[in-house]
């Protein structure tokens, strides 16, 4: 298709609007972060008068450390097991041959559907019984959970995709069965893994509900529900910079992991929806 | 990983056997790696799910645990008969209507815009994947205070001069535009990867016949894209229902934007009625659950059609 000068400009400007809309409250944000906070109130999109004292403000005390810490422990161990698990249960999806499979897929579906506030209210309940309220493993349970559905879409897919017979043919070259999975399966299937991974970790990291409702103190409190907590300077000024400061602490991986990562989420995010 | 390896080797070792043992086997294995993913959604998805179903027959609050008694369906009667409840559901579909309709114009475009461009592609792809991974609460906060009278630009920008999140209208707007700029990336790339299935040669042929690039997207385009369409719409939608951080966030469900996860949320670990909170729990699913009965009722032959096809 030939470009003309005048169709390129076309693009180029429906681009910028495009990538411009897409990172205003980011920019917004971070710019509020980096605002001095005799400033920060003044509405301007750019500081005036630029510090770090916001950032240096959250580490003083461990409501925002002890937040992370939290964050970080729950949502990676969330990651390893449930993509362990979504490995096994989509292996056996994608391969074998057996009666009920259909129903594991729909009862995922399901859960994928359902709506987290139905079951905050028991498992308030529950967690505070058997001791699992304001715990990690509190939170880890039901992010398992709802996230299984997710990883076992995403992963049956891309294990759909793979060329099985190439482990027979390994084997006929005369590796071993265990040589076989490693050299020649792993590899392959990796990518997928990895990319469910991410989408996981994102999951995990994002939610709000259940880390509102089933934690109370840092024990067990991530970044979302801390945010939400953090106290003002006085009980009428709202803590703004604090916030801010560790909004951009808690994003800036993330973009880093999207950045690097883009083709395998967008492979990831359409997968399970599409192909499923 | 290890477990897979252990399975792959009781599969195919007893190929000698007669086929009903080698059949049998499988299916055990199957069954064996399933098990752990669906004893955890089952205990945490399930059972809880029943437990607030019990819970919503009896008169359960926390904070006089002595008057626990079974009430039947009283409390679906309190909650059924008090407005609080339908003005929630009005709000929450007001909110997911208005959302997913802006979300799938924008992601329909914002596809196109992927699809077609001829520069630049990467850097929208990668630029639209950022609403999609930030944490919703980071996102809610940097819209409150973009929208907050005392902090941010937009008030200034629009010329308001009274705090527009203590405004009903207003704080739709700034609801409804956190929910769009999140969520849009998520419906483009799910349109985008159907756009990548419909053929070029459809395109130039109907070019050559002289259907105008209009008449092109909504003969050739929609239809074949239809499937993606209604799964992307499905899940925005189930997904725009359950609304709960932004608002909590924005609003805390202040001006009449209180959603039904708000109030679910509020009856349950507020007040600690826990009869009443499982009642509009169970309620919340009912409806979910009616959502997707209507998606997939109304849509199914294309649903099934796109899975017969994969």
């Amino acid at each position: 298709m030939p470009s003309t000068g005048r169709e390129k400009a076309t693009w180029g400007v429906i681009n910028v609007v495009v990538i411009l809309a897409a990172l205003i409250p980011v920019l917004w944000i971070i710019s509020l972060s980096f605002k001095d906070p005799s400033t920060i109130a003044d509405g301007n999109f750019f500081p005036s008068k630029w510090s770090t004292e916001n950032y240096s403000g959250i580490f003083q005390t461990s409501e925002f450390t002890d937040a992370l810490r939290n964050s970080i422990g729950i949502a990676l161990i969330t990651t390893v097991i449930a993509v362990t698990v979504a490995c096994m249960a989509a292996y056996a999806i994608a391969r074998l041959n057996f009666p009920g499979k259909v129903l594991i897929l729909t009862a995922a579906l399901a859960v994928a559907m359902f709506p987290p506030i139905s079951i905050v209210g028991p498992l308030f309940n529950i967690w505070r019984e058997v001791g699992l309220y304001d715990t990690w493993p509190g939170l880890i349970i039901p992010y398992l959970s709802f996230s299984l559905p997710l990883a076992i879409y995403t992963l049956s897919a891309f294990f759909r995709e793979i060329p099985w017979e190439l482990e027979q043919a390994a084997q006929v070259d005369g590796a071993t069965p265990f040589q076989a999975f490693r050299k020649v399966i792993v590899p392959l299937a990796a990518p997928g893994v990895f990319t469910t991974a991410i989408l996981v970790f994102i999951f995990a990291w994002n939610d709000f509900l259940f880390a509102i409702s089933l934690t109370s103190t840092n024990a067990a409190r991530t970044v979302p529900a801390a945010l939400s907590a953090f106290p003002g300077e006085s009980q009428f000024t709202q803590p703004i910079g604090s916030v801010a400061a560790a909004a951009v602490i808690v994003t800036v991986p993330i973009i880093i992991m999207v950045l690097i990562f883009q083709r395998r989420i967008v492979a990831g995010l359409t997968a399970g929806a599409v192909k499923g | 990983m290890s477990t897979t390896t252990a399975g792959r080797v009781t599969t195919t070792q007893p190929k000698r056997k007669k086929i009903s043992d080698r059949a049998k086997a499988e299916r055990r294995l199957g069954w064996l790696l399933c098990a752990p993913a669906v004893i955890v959604m089952l205990l945490v998805a399930g059972y809880p799910i029943l437990n607030a179903f019990v819970l919503s027959l009896q008169r359960a609050d926390l904070r006089f645990p002595d008057a626990n008694k079974f009430i039947g369906f009283d409390n679906y009667g309190t909650v059924l008969s008090s407005s609080l409840w339908w003005q929630d559901v009005f709000h929450t579909l007001i909110i997911t209507g208005i959302s997913v309709a802006i979300e799938l114009v924008l992601g329909m475009l914002l596809a196109l815009v992927m699809h077609r461009a001829i520069f630049g592609r990467g850097a929208v792809r990668t630029s639209i994947l950022i609403p999609y991974g930030i944490v919703t609460v980071v996102a809610a906060f940097s819209w409150r205070y973009a929208w907050s009278l005392d902090s941010g630009w937009i008030p200034g920008l629009l010329g308001i001069n009274t705090d527009p999140l203590t405004q009903t209208g207003w704080s739709y707007v700034a609801v409804i535009i956190t929910e769009v700029w999140k969520t849009t990336p998520f419906m483009a790339l799910l349109l985008l990867a159907g756009l990548a299935l419909v053929p070029d040669e459809l395109h130039e042929a109907a070019k050559v016949d002289g259907a105008s690039a209009w008449q092109r997207f909504w003969r050739i385009t929609v239809p074949l894209i239809k499937p993606a369409i209604l799964v992307a719409l499905l899940f925005r939608t189930l997904d725009a229902f359950r609304i709960f951080d932004s608002v909590f966030i924005l609003t805390a469900g202040q001006n009449n934007t209180e959603t039904v996860s708000i109030l679910g949320y509020n009856q349950l670990l507020n007040r600690l009625n826990l009869g009443l909170g499982s009642t509009v729990s169970v309620l919340i699913f009912v409806m979910v659950v009616i959502i997707a009965f209507i998606f997939v009722k109304g849509f199914g032959t294309s649903l099934a059609q796109q899975r017969g096809e994969t």
